[in-house]
């Protein structure tokens, strides 16, 4: 009966969803703090109240105050600055690095999906094999034995991420390859191209797009975790997997160097989470994760 | 099953003749050498020592050689550690992982387990969200902002527990604990998930209707079929655990074999490097069968099928 | 006095889209040792009306609004948890449509056949292993004892119903409440099955409530009818008498919408229009919208079954003013 009064409506697929995602309030709080956090990220350089590099030597280490809302580290920099700065790297990472993990994901997934037969058989076994490498292990070695610049980040991180991506890609196109309705339009004599477009990609698009939303967490996390060790952004650029690796050490003195990243850092991963959460539900996507 | 598992054993050697090979050519391409920042050392010693440690040879020879002493179980000598073998250092590092992995192992079992069979009893009332929030806070705060906040809090306000080290029982708790946090997490929301499925299965029903109580109901029916997601993500994530966290190991002066990993790959310790990788990955791929065993074990339906 | 007595029993489910009226003030017993059929299109509340008896409505959203169910001197909609569960799968069982389904897929069979006798008589294992065993054997499995150790996967669908049956029927039930047992299975082995039901009922003299949208299958087995519409039963009596002359407008539609009541290749009836929404609340009677019969004073009515003949009750109010 319901079903009969939405199609009355003629709501879509995308826009049912839509409607759906808008009653989770924790998915909509954190598409909300998202938004937030990419417009300061964006804005960054013309809202901070000091440089990105201006020292007060003679002030120090200082706790919050009205002058410094987040504090002042050792250096006498504004924290509150810093961090803002730092977000910006961080979220380009996580951004920037699943863009990669989405293309190589997309592209390979489909590709082996589609041809299936011994080509998809083979093209799996890989990526079989590239889940044995333990994935944290892999980017040190490259971020250490390839110089640690930022594009190269991209590309590690993005490189071992990509694998669960291809196989929820993969798999979406071999169940949709068979099912009744992609028949139905290839004996109603539609192009493969027009298949591809208004059948295949729909289709797969739900399931890429929770997938996408619950690897950004995930990519910063590595970000900041390569970061802490030393071997991710580097001097002078800061992410918050560097303040809060300067907030640990500096921590017995100065906790509000710790407390400030990490909060920063655990909001936007709150954030994409949820919203990732609430998009698997309002698509209906199942096994997305994990 | 004797059958399946020789077949699966020998399935790996391939998997990790991949990866070393990958590895072996990766740390070779990229440039420089493991003696570079050796400044005071003149440049015969380097080619002493290049000689010694047969990087003079063309590199398919190197690789081949190397191989030859893979076959004999032999991971060569450390290039930094001088006089240790890579067999022995992994030896040295390994049982502390070992010894931490299974202290957070079962932290995670037992917290998340119990979050999440809780929370799916109930859902969407207080005993689900309660749980479940808290587990969306174990996978939010990273392992390396949950250490340090708990050596904050327990060790330098409240004084209960050391900073750092390795010896008593009070040494293990924190780093157990901030290792095991965010596998809880997870562990607690898959099993939530699978417990909830479970749940809705027409065989519950039936075993409600045979007046079973609630208690046999979920624990002798529904929680194998439950368990499943929790016993794949088991593979993974026990070696993850095993292998113990780099930053874990950092945070907490762990002597573990993730800190050794990490001095290595900065020393560019090359042998070292590839042992470990092969050794973690050996790790991995045997947990993965040891999951795939213990699936069919839980599921009668994959046993016929010979996997 | 009749085995179970169930008055008034209303059962709604509370959800989003409103309140779903899936049971609406319904009574009848069930004598010892007699069939009683519930017969009602899918949605009916057929399911939903055993269910709330032995409380396995999945609550929320369910709820039982109102009602009182007595069996042997107690009323199984207000005992406690503890007291209903000593009768389910013991003096009352259960089996259900789909046996595919309906097993644990992750325990053995023995595991499941002796769970009753484990669970409810606190029975030693060997004793229960034996008589699991004879069970097998007189609901038709004659290796049972090589059987014990397999899973359901290993059996065929009809091999499964008979391990259901086996199982709901070890306790010794004196009722015993088949939800479509048939529903799921291949033609030939449904025949098997409603047979196996009549035999086992016979020899251990229990009471069944068979549910079903089958009325071939209410014919071949039952000794009283209940006829289900929308929550509310619309007509009640023995077969004989419902078969020969029914007494409500819809039973006579559902009838003459039965396959084998056409001629071959002559068109199928159909009742026109479709049941009516639960969700929002029927002044009157449920099938007034597709009735023929119907005129002003059905919707106004208050729905009650009435006699109209010795044993035989109708809901129809032009039946009981006898304009029908």
């Amino acid at each position: 009966m319901r079903s009969e009064a939405q199609a009355e409506k003629g709501t879509s697929l995308w826009q049912d969803a839509l409607h759906r995602l808008m009653k989770n309030r924790l998915a909509v709080v954190g598409a909300c703090v998202l938004a937030t956090m990419v417009a300061l990220a964006l804005a960054t350089p013309w809202i901070v109240p000091y440089a990105y590099d201006a020292q007060d030597l003679e002030l120090g280490a200082s706790g919050p105050s009205r002058a410094h809302w987040f504090g002042t580290d050792r250096l006498g920099r504004d924290l509150l600055t810093r961090v803002l700065y730092g977000g910006r790297i961080s979220l380009m990472v996580g951004f920037a690095a699943t863009a990669v993990s989405l293309l190589v994901g997309v592209v390979y997934g489909a590709t082996a999906g589609y041809l299936g037969g011994r080509t998809d058989a083979v093209m799996m076994r890989f990526v079989d094999i590239l889940y044995a490498l333990p994935f944290t292990i892999f980017v040190i070695i490259l971020m250490v034995l390839f110089g640690r610049n930022i594009v190269l980040l991209f590309v590690a991180i993005g490189a071992v991420q990509w694998l669960t991506m291809a196989r929820i890609v993969r798999g979406q196109v071999m169940s949709l390859k068979h099912t009744d309705f992609i028949d139905a339009a290839r004996v109603m004599g539609f192009s493969t191209s027009r298949i591809i477009l208004r059948h295949l990609i729909p289709n797969v698009l739900g399931p890429v797009i929770v997938y996408t939303t619950l690897t950004i967490p995930n990519v910063m996390l590595i970000e900041a975790f390569l970061s802490f060790l030393g071997l991710g952004v580097q001097a002078p650029m800061s992410s918050w997997g560097v303040l809060i690796k300067e907030g640990a050490d500096a921590m017995e003195e100065y906790p509000w160097l710790l407390v400030f990243p990490s909060l920063a850092l655990s909001a936007t991963l709150f954030a994409l989470n949820f919203l990732g959460d609430g998009l698997r539900d309002a698509l209906d996507v199942r096994a997305a994760k994990d | 099953m004797t059958r399946f598992l020789v077949r699966r054993v020998l399935g790996i050697v391939p998997v990790l003749l991949v990866i070393v090979t990958l590895v072996f050519f990766m740390i070779r391409l990229a440039p420089g050498g493991p003696f570079d920042s050796e400044r005071r050392v003149s440049p015969e010693i380097i080619k002493n020592l290049e000689a010694y440690y047969n990087l003079d040879a063309p590199l398919h020879r190197q690789y081949l050689a190397y191989l030859a002493q893979l076959a004999r179980g032999d991971l060569g000598p450390s290039f930094k550690s001088a006089g240790w073998s890579v067999n022995e250092l992994i030896g040295l590092g390994f049982p502390v992982s070992l010894e931490l992995g299974f202290y957070a192992l079962l932290v995670a079992l037992s917290i998340g387990l119990a979050a999440g069979i809780t929370a799916a009893r109930r859902p969407n009332t207080l005993q689900d969200y309660a749980p479940m929030s808290f587990a969306m806070l174990g996978i939010c705060i990273p392992n390396f902002v949950l250490g340090p906040l708990l050596v904050l809090v327990f060790s330098l306000w409240l004084g209960w527990l050391p900073v750092a080290g390795w010896e008593g029982i009070e040494y293990k708790i924190l780093p157990a604990i901030t290792l095991g946090a965010s596998y809880a997490a997870y562990i607690a929301r898959l099993s939530r998930g699978g417990m909830l499925e479970i749940l809705t299965q027409d065989f519950v029903r039936t075993a409600r209707a045979k007046g079973l109580s609630e208690t046999r109901v979920v624990f002798v029916h529904a929680l194998r079929g439950g368990l499943q997601p929790v016993v794949s993500f088991l593979g993974p994530a026990a070696a993850g655990l095993l292998s113990g966290s780099f930053v874990i190991e950092t945070v907490f002066q762990v002597p573990g074999l993730g800190r050794l990993f990490v001095q290595a790959a900065f020393n560019r310790d090359y042998t070292m490097i590839l042992g470990t990788v092969l050794f973690f990955a050996t790790l991995i791929l045997l947990f993965n069968l040891l999951v795939d065993v213990a699936q069919a074990w839980l599921d009668p339906r994959l046993r016929n099928q010979g996997v | 006095m009749p085995l179970l007595d169930v008055e008034n029993l209303r059962t709604y489910f509370h959800t989003r889209n409103g309140i779903v009226r899936a049971v609406d003030g319904v009574s009848f017993s069930v004598e010892k040792g007699e069939t009683l059929g519930i017969v009602g299109e899918s949605g009916s509340g057929k399911s939903v009306c055993v269910y709330s008896l032995l409380g396995l409505i999945p609550s929320p959203p369910g709820r039982i609004e109102s009602g009182a169910a007595h069996f042997d001197g107690s009323d199984l909609l207000r005992c406690t948890p503890e007291e209903l569960r000593a009768v389910r799968g013991k003096r009352i069982s259960m089996i259900f449509q789909d046996p595919m389904t309906a097993l644990n897929p992750y325990m053995t069979i023995g595991d499941q056949v002796t769970e009753p006798l484990r669970v409810h008589e606190g029975c030693p294992k060997m004793e229960a292993r034996t008589r699991a065993i004879e069970m097998l054997q007189s609901v038709g499995i004659v290796d049972g004892a090589e059987r014990l150790r397999d899973y359901p996967h290993q059996f065929s669908g009809g091999m499964r119903q008979r391990v259901m049956i086996a199982m709901a029927l070890i306790g010794g039930p004196e009722l015993l409440i088949a939800d479509e047992p048939t529903t799921a299975l291949d033609v030939t082995v449904q025949a098997q099955i409603l047979d196996l039901i009549n035999n086992l009922q016979q020899s251990l003299g229990m009471a069944v409530i068979l549910i079903t949208h089958d009325l071939g299958v209410i014919a071949s087995t039952c000794d009283r009818v209940l006829v289900m519409y929308a929550g509310r039963f619309l007509e009640s009596a023995t077969v004989h008498d419902l078969f020969q002359t029914p007494r409500h407008p819809y039973t006579e539609a559902l009838m003459a919408s039965r396959p084998s009541a056409h001629a071959k290749g002559e068109t199928l009836y159909t009742i026109p229009g479709l049941p009516p929404d639960l969700s929002t609340e029927i002044a009157g009677c449920p099938f007034a919208e597709r009735c023929r019969h119907a005129v002003d004073g059905c919707r106004e009515c208050e729905l009650t079954l009435e006699d109209v003949a010795p044993g035989h009750q109708s809901a129809c109010l032009r039946v009981q003013a006898g304009e029908l």
